[in-house]
Order: structure tokens, then sequence, then C-alpha cells
């Protein structure tokens, strides 16, 4: 019961960073913006995040630094993408290269410095029930914003209006254009969203997952985040289900080989890839039902004057 | 706009121009080529310190340029051959997946001499230096050993290649010498460098029973999770004591120092040739950090030890050595030769998992 206990805690822990970057990314693709920026935007928003933390002492303006980072640099990528209308995946692909050097060179002096991480809630009496306590009432402020945060997501875009109008601008923007919506500034929006959730996932790394901060520590995650959204379909419920699942299957593999179970760790560490990869199958597929990509994804808009 | 870009491409140039073709009088040039940032804490960090020993020491001779983040592969080639092409007559390359390029641009440029890290091929113009790390590990599966009160050991692995092998074995044959029954869990997390997964698999070990954390991957992690769980740890290539004060019991330091100062010496006095060289605790090439967070006795074990290793009266791979099959490893000497410990792939007794792959 302890090891099942001590696995799902991990299991948390290792998928609130993929979820909060992915609820982001879910954001910016449903308003018909590729970002393959994610990686870059999180090592950045981790870079700043630990900075701010230790100049401050604090872990909120560290994460509020985090979250600040991940917008610059998505501003850097709406310019472009959507101001000069470049294409996406190029720009995606350069702020990630980008973002990657650029941590580098802020974080420098902050290596091998290190901070207190953020704190777990306990709640007495709740926190000490066998099993759930921990997990339920235990966990740090990150992991429960990243839940409040989907739930949210989800509110805004199926029940508002608001959420109608950016998924319109996904779909088609010309339609949306024609009614009247200036969908640059709801893109941009959008993009300044998956920006500031990405920053903040990297911030979470260095402020609550490992206490300290080294260039390149993200390792990959932003790639995950994305391949996380085409796996859920760009759905919020299946993107929980989806981050939960990618986060257990890294942390089972990691249990699987020290209880000597021999699966090749390789193909494990492939898996979220290989499930990503058959989904996209699967939607193709079957057309019917379910979700498919936004239909203006990737795609520029230029606005007629 | 358009302005803006051709003046940036010029300054860029500019820029490249300056640490790549200026010529300073008669100063030799060294170069370096770093796999990570040396913002690391591990390996590369190890090896940059080493190059400030060097300018410290040589400075006024000599001239350094180093590139870092330089990925194994094509990429390297390139690089390697920038540094060449830019008039450095000595270059450092500085992990194992650099052999192949080292070679090639060895080849081409006859009067540069390489030096590369960890591999074992060789040219006229190219050397090869290692640190003989299993020595180390010999004395922290001892101090692991009388340390573990589970009596099973974690240990976190990057890639299943000789020297992580090596590095198992020689931690597990001294172990048994303390307790013939320890066990050892290990997980490989498939990558040098990533702190995120290293923690999650020092939780991983911590939860399935172990008590003692070992690591042959790069960052701290490991050492603050075992830390945070109040468990014991070790350090990997650099000191990492900061990242546990209460944890960690040593740490294996690659000291490259001495090695670069000697090589540049050798190449400013024209006597530079190309050789193996592989040292250990011994030659100093190999440290321990101060023995902390154990009782005296143990203390004694791990310096007695340290001193027999260097006064070449213990060897880690004494014969016989049974392996994982019950058979006896083939050996032709008092222990294995160096050939056989350089391309170690296979699990002494007393491991009970298999070697990924094999």
């Amino acid at each position: 019961m302890e090891l099942i206990e001590a696995i799902l805690l991990s299991v948390l822990a290792a998928s609130t960073p993929l979820l909060l970057a992915a609820t982001g990314e879910l954001v910016t693709e449903r308003a018909g913006v590729l970002n393959l920026g994610v990686e870059g935007m999180m090592i950045v928003g981790a870079a700043c995040g630990f900075g701010g933390a230790w100049l401050s002492g604090s872990i909120i303006v560290g994460a509020l630094c985090g979250m600040l980072a991940g917008i610059l640099m998505s501003l850097i990528f709406a310019l472009m993408a959507l101001g000069l209308a470049v294409n996406q995946v190029a720009t995606g692909l350069a702020l990630t290269i980008f973002g990657i050097g650029l941590s580098g060179l802020i974080g420098a002096r902050f290596v091998g410095e290190k901070i207190t991480p953020a704190p777990h809630l306990h709640v007495p009496g709740l926190t000490d029930i066998p099993l759930v306590g921990r997990i339920l009432f235990g966990q740090d402020a990150f992991v429960y914003l990243s839940l409040v945060l989907i739930v949210a997501v989800w509110y805004v875009l199926y029940r508002t209006r608001p959420g109608l109008i950016l998924r319109a601008c996904g779909d088609n923007h010309i339609s949306a254009h024609a009614l009247g919506y200036p969908v640059l500034r709801i893109r941009t929006c959008a993009v300044m969203f998956g920006g500031a959730c990405a920053g903040l996932a990297g911030a979470y790394l260095p402020l609550g997952y490992t206490p300290f901060f080294i260039p390149g520590m993200t390792a990959g995650r932003g790639w995950i985040a994305l391949a996380l959204v085409v796996f859920a379909s760009w759905l919020p419920g299946r993107l929980v289900i989806g981050a939960y699942l990618f986060g257990a299957v890294s942390i089972l593999q990691l249990h699987a080989q020290g209880a000597g179970i021999g699966i090749p760790s390789q193909l494990m560490s492939a898996l979220p890839y290989l499930a990503t990869v058959i989904v996209l199958v699967l939607i193709s597929r079957a057309r019917t039902g379910g979700s498919t990509a936004p239909a203006a994804l990737g795609t520029v808009f230029v606005p007629d004057r | 706009m358009r302005k803006f870009f051709v003046a940036a491409a010029a300054a860029m140039l500019a820029t490249g121009a300056g640490l790549f073709g200026a010529h300073a009088a008669d100063k030799l040039k060294v170069g370096f080529i770093y796999l990570g940032p040396i913002g690391d804490l591990g390996w590369t960090y190890q090896h940059d310190l080493a190059r400030q020993a060097l300018v410290k020491e040589l400075g006024d001779r000599i001239e350094t340029t180093y590139l870092e983040n330089v990925s194994e592969g094509p990429d390297a080639e390139r690089s390697i051959e920038q540094l060449a092409r830019a008039g450095n007559k000595l270059i450092f390359t500085t992990s194992f997946g650099y052999m192949e390029p080292t070679l090639k641009v060895a080849k081409k440029y006859p009067n540069v001499h390489f030096e590369h890290a960890t591999g074992y091929k060789r040219d006229k113009n190219m050397s090869t230096y290692s640190g003989r790390f299993y020595e180390g590990r010999y004395i922290q599966g001892l101090i692991a050993a009388r340390m573990s009160k589970s009596g099973v050991l974690g240990y976190i692995g990057s890639f299943p290649i000789p020297e992580v092998i090596s590095g198992i074995n020689s931690t597990m044959l001294a172990a048994q010498t303390i307790n013939p029954n320890i066990k050892v869990k290990i997980i490989w997390v498939n990558s040098w460098f990533d702190p995120g997964k290293e923690a999650d698999a020092a939780k991983a070990l911590i939860d399935q029973g172990a008590d003692v954390i070992m690591q042959h991957t790069d960052s701290p992690a490991a050492m603050q999770v075992a830390a945070e769980r109040g468990k014991l740890a070790f350090g990997q290539d650099s000191e990492m004591i900061k990242f546990g004060p209460k944890t960690q019991l040593t740490s294996i330091i690659d000291n490259w120092a001495p090695y670069y100062i000697e090589r540049v010496r050798a190449e400013l006095d024209g006597k530079w040739a190309s050789e193996n060289t592989w040292d250990g605790l011994k030659e100093k090439m190999v440290v321990m950090a101060p023995y902390t967070n154990m009782p005296d006795d143990v203390k004694k074990i791990a310096e007695d030890t340290e001193a027999a290793i260097k006064d070449g009266k213990l060897h880690p791979f004494k014969c016989p050595i049974i392996g994982q099959d019950g058979k006896q490893v083939e050996c032709k000497g008092e222990h294995l030769s160096d050939d056989q410990i350089l391309s170690m792939n296979f699990y002494v007794k007393g491991i009970d998992e298999a070697i990924p792959g094999k």
C-alpha cells in the first residue's frame, strides 16, 4: 500500500508540468495557432522562475516571473507568426532553439544555487488519512492550480461566448473575421495564455520538482506537452487523462526497472510518443464524432483591410 | 528592418572573426569542445574548471577557446574543424561521442594535436585520456554496504556502456566483501542529464527500499531527493555536498587540471607525443571528496582502501571474478586487464537484473 501511495505521489508531480504546458498549448491551438516553441518558453520560464524565487526568496514571485517570461517569449512568436505572418512551424522551432540559448544566459549566475521548494499543503486530519490523504490534501500549489486551470479552460471554451469565438477563430478565421471578430487580437491573447502556462510549467521544475536550476533542465517535456495536445484530440477532458497517463508511464517504467521487471527501458521512454502516433491514426480513421484538429490550425491569416 | 539585419549580420561576423581569427603574438592556442553547458555542475563543469586552472598556471603563454553544448555527431566535426582552422594547436575533445569526428579532423590537420577523452581510437597526432572511475566506485561500494540498513542499494544509470557497467560491478564487488547478501536495484534513465527523471528514479529506488543512492548521471537531483527523504547518497563528477550537507557520503570528482597542464606544457616544450593515459586515484585524476556523514570506523575503511588502491596493493577487479551466470570470468593476470575493463559487458554475481538489450 505504501508503495502504491508513493508511486501515485510521484505520478502527480511528474504529470503536473506536462498538464500545465499542454493546457496552454491547447488554448493556443484551439485559436488556430500552432506554437512549437513550448520547450523554449518552458526553459526560459524555468530560468526566470528560479531567478525570481532565488532573488526574492518567494516561490510566488518566482512563479510570476516564470509566467511573465513565458508571456514575453510568446509575444516574440506572436509578433513573427501573427504580426508578420511568418510560417508558424519555423517560428515555433526557432523560438525553442532561442529559448534554450537564452535560458542558459539568464540562468548562468544561478547555477549551483539552491532554494527551498514550494511547500506542500498540510491539513491536520485530512492529510494523514492513509493512502488518499497525501494525494488529495498534501500537494503543492502547482498541482492544484493545474487542475483548476484545466477545468476553467474547459468551462470558458465550451460554456461561454468568448470561448466559442476563440474556437471559431481556430476553425475558420475567414468567417470569424467576416463576423467582425478581431482574429489576430484573439489569437495573440491565446498565444500569450499559452506562453504564461508554458512559463509556469517551466518554473514548476526548479520551484517544486528539483529545487535548483541547470541549463536544459526541461529535457524535452515541452515536446511531450505538444504530443499530449494531439493525443487528447484537443479536448480538455482527455488532456487531463493523457497528462496523468504520460506521467504514469514515465514513473512506472522506473519502478518496473527497480523491481527487476524486464521491459526494455528504451521502449518505455518511447511510449508517450508511440501512443500519440496511434491516437493520430485512430483520429484520422474515425472522422465522425470525437474531435479533430481545429480546421485552421497552423494556417496564416492576413486580414484584408 | 533589412538594414538592421545587415548590421546584425556584420556584427556577428566581426565577433566571430574576433573569436576565431585574431592572432595573439606567438601564444599557443588551445581549444576545448564541451558536451554540455559549463554550468552543468557535473561533467562539463569539471572540464572547464580544469581549463581555468590551466589558464591560471600558463596564462601568459597560452590562449584558450571553448565551444560548449556541442552535440555528438556531425555537429562535432564542424566545431572541431573550426577550432583547428582558427589556429588552435592543441584541441581537447571531452566526450566519448567525439571519437570519430576527432579522428577525422585529426587526419585532415596533421600539424594540430588532438586529445580525446574516454575513447579508444588514437592516431599519431591524437591521444586519448580518461579516469579510472571504477576505483572510486569501489570505495563507494564499501561505504554503501556499511551504511545501508536495508541492505538494498539504489543505482541510477545513464546508458549501459562499459564505463557505467564497470562502475556497477566495482561497487558490488566491494559491497559484497562487507555484506555478501547485499542487493542493488538499478534504474536506467537513458540520459546523461535530465534532472526531473533522475529525481523520479531516486524516488522510485527509495520507495522500493533502497537507502543509499548512487548515480552515474550528472545532476544533483538524486542527492536532493535523498536529502529530502533522509537517506544517504554519493555525488557524481563534482563536489555536491551543497545539495545534501547531511546526505553526501563522498563524491567521485573528475580532476582533469594536472593532466591538462602537463599536456600543454609538453606541447609548449615541443615534446607532445600521442599517448594513451588512463589515470586513477594515484595520479589524482580521480579524487574522492571528503568522507562525510559516516562514523569514524567507516571513514577509516574508506581511507585505508583509498591508500591501498593508490599503492597498487588493491585492485577492484582482482581475480577470480564470478559473472552473473555463475561462471568464472577469464582472467590472465592477478586482475582483469585494462581492455577487459574498458569493454566490460557483463554483471558480476549477486546482481539479479539483466543488462538492458542483452
